[in-house]
């Protein structure tokens, strides 16, 4: 076999793929600095994971749907992730990223007392977008998410935290931040401009 | 002719883990014939990691040397690869519903046959010989409740839960319109709530696998929630076509609240009947 047969190794820089973002308390006005402002031609899929209390009729997807030059979904179980779509874990339910660029849901264990885990989502994603993930955590009161963005780090990809000292509930950019020290620590204004910036060439 | 040496790198993008992963499941499959292939992988493999670390391997291919040669690691490992959570009337308004809007339509036949597929230790069975006997209908029904976890369907067939879960039973119970009090049905003591044998006298418990076995009944109800969840779109059209197979004309599918139908070859051949609640109709002629 020659080389030239063989695959060649992926550049330095890679393009990004995927974003996911996982936060709890006080997410909504957080999320509502965020994805107002990703244009509809913005080209990455965008996945969440907020902690609401269980209720099987969230109406977070279709509020943020009319805020949103995106689409904004609560996530069906094996349906393609598609570019400019934002993505919501249904409330009870963890929301994981398949190989083949699919959506799945699980409601196994709660992991740290959540379900929908931030962890999860991001640690599953991780595997599949490797250095192509942005991981963004933000405001919240529990330490749900750290070992998952520690794990994007791991596999190349980029961490953006909302500053604990702007956020409306501290813990959770903090164990991020204490997990991942590399991270960004950035103000939500930051973070909307940082996900915009990542795609423009 | 000299042989030529040369430096061998690996190829591809596909990392080790997942190749071995996907010779792990194959192997488990050969030897034990389990066949989890068609499991959605992220959620496997997640679950492969936990039994990596717990039996102190360094590697998914030092599990499965384990696996291969000691069947004993296989019983063990099963707690690994399926999914057993679950509730008595987990999501009320699904039960509300078969209360309700199937209910009418099954009391106009003589006799029933219910499937519950993948019924883990039972809660979905319980739930469903209760709410049948307060609508009058155990008497006529035979329930089929299967799985692949030979200890789940034991500790089905003996269905004893823990007290601290009968709280949230409870609850669960009264939401979905139940017309008695749930402690009429189970017995506590030593911590725990043993559900009345009656319950399971028209019950058949057996192993069952929606990967690799056909339909064995005809019946007028399946239901199967939250299993569908954990297998790959093509397993999903397997089972879904086994229900398909198994029910009688307008028979009746009950999902979870977050599975559909939409991406299987068999949707033309069923309605939505109750749509928020995901209990599908099975349309004549089909």
């Amino acid at each position: 076999m020659s080389i030239s047969a063989r695959s060649q190794p992926s550049s330095r820089e890679a393009a990004p793929q995927a974003v996911v973002i996982g936060v709890s308390a006080g997410g909504l006005n957080a999320l509502s600095a965020i994805l107002p402002q990703l244009p509809a031609d913005y080209p990455l899929p965008v996945m969440i994971v907020i902690h609401l209390p269980p209720d099987r009729n969230s109406v977070v997807a279709e509020l943020f749907d009319e805020k949103c030059a995106l689409t904004v979904r609560e996530a069906e179980d094996k349906e393609d992730i598609l570019p400019g779509h934002v993505y919501f874990a249904p409330p009870d339910y963890h929301l994981l990223v398949e190989a083949d660029h699919r959506l799945s849901l699980s409601s196994e264990e709660p992991v740290l007392f959540s379900r929908p885990s931030v962890d999860v989502l991001f640690e599953t994603a991780a595997d599949v977008y490797g250095e192509g993930l942005i991981g963004v955590i933000l405001t919240g009161a529990n330490p749900d998410g750290a070992a998952g963005l520690k794990a994007v780090m791991a596999a190349g990809g980029r961490g953006l935290v909302q500053r604990p000292d702007l956020s409306y509930a501290s813990a959770m950019p903090e164990a991020a931040l204490e997990f991942s020290p590399q991270a960004e620590a950035l103000s939500l204004e930051q973070i909307a401009e940082k996900l915009r910036e990542a795609v423009s060439i | 002719m000299d042989a030529e040496v040369t430096d061998v790198t690996p190829v591809g993008n596909v990392k080790t883990e997942d190749i071995e992963i996907r010779l792990l499941l194959e192997a488990i499959f050969r030897r034990y014939h389990y066949d989890f292939r068609g499991y959605a992988m992220a959620s496997v493999k997640r679950r492969l990691i936990q039994a990596r670390e717990h039996f102190h391997c360094q590697t998914f291919s030092a599990l499965q040397d384990l696996i291969l040669h000691d069947p004993g690691m296989m019983t063990a490992m099963l707690p690994y690869l399926t999914v057993q959570v679950s509730e008595l009337f987990r999501d009320p308004l699904y039960f509300k519903a078969v209360r309700e809007k199937v209910v009418p339509h099954l009391k106009t036949y003589p006799s029933l046959k219910v499937w519950i597929a993948g019924c883990s230790t039972g809660e979905e069975l319980y739930s469903f010989a209760i709410l049948f006997r307060e609508e009058g209908l155990f008497d006529r029904t035979l329930f089929y409740a299967t799985d692949i976890n030979h200890d789940a369907l034991k500790k089905a067939e003996a269905g004893v839960y823990s007290l601290d879960r009968i709280k949230l039973f409870t609850e669960n119970h009264r939401l979905s319109g139940g017309k008695g009090s749930l402690s009429d049905y189970y017995n506590a003591a030593y911590g725990a709530a043993s559900f009345d044998k009656s319950l399971r006298k028209n019950v058949v418990f057996s192993d069952h696998s929606l990967a690799t076995d056909a339909v064995f009944a005809e019946t007028q109800m399946v239901s199967c929630r939250n299993v569908l969840i954990y297998f790959d779109r093509e397993l999903q059209d397997r089972a879904i076509s086994l229900f398909k197979g198994s029910l009688t004309r307008k028979g009746f599918l009950g999902l979870g609240s977050k599975e559909t139908l939409r991406f299987s070859s068999s949707a033309d051949a069923f309605s939505d009947f109750a749509h928020d609640e995901r209990i599908y109709q099975k349309r004549d002629g089909t």
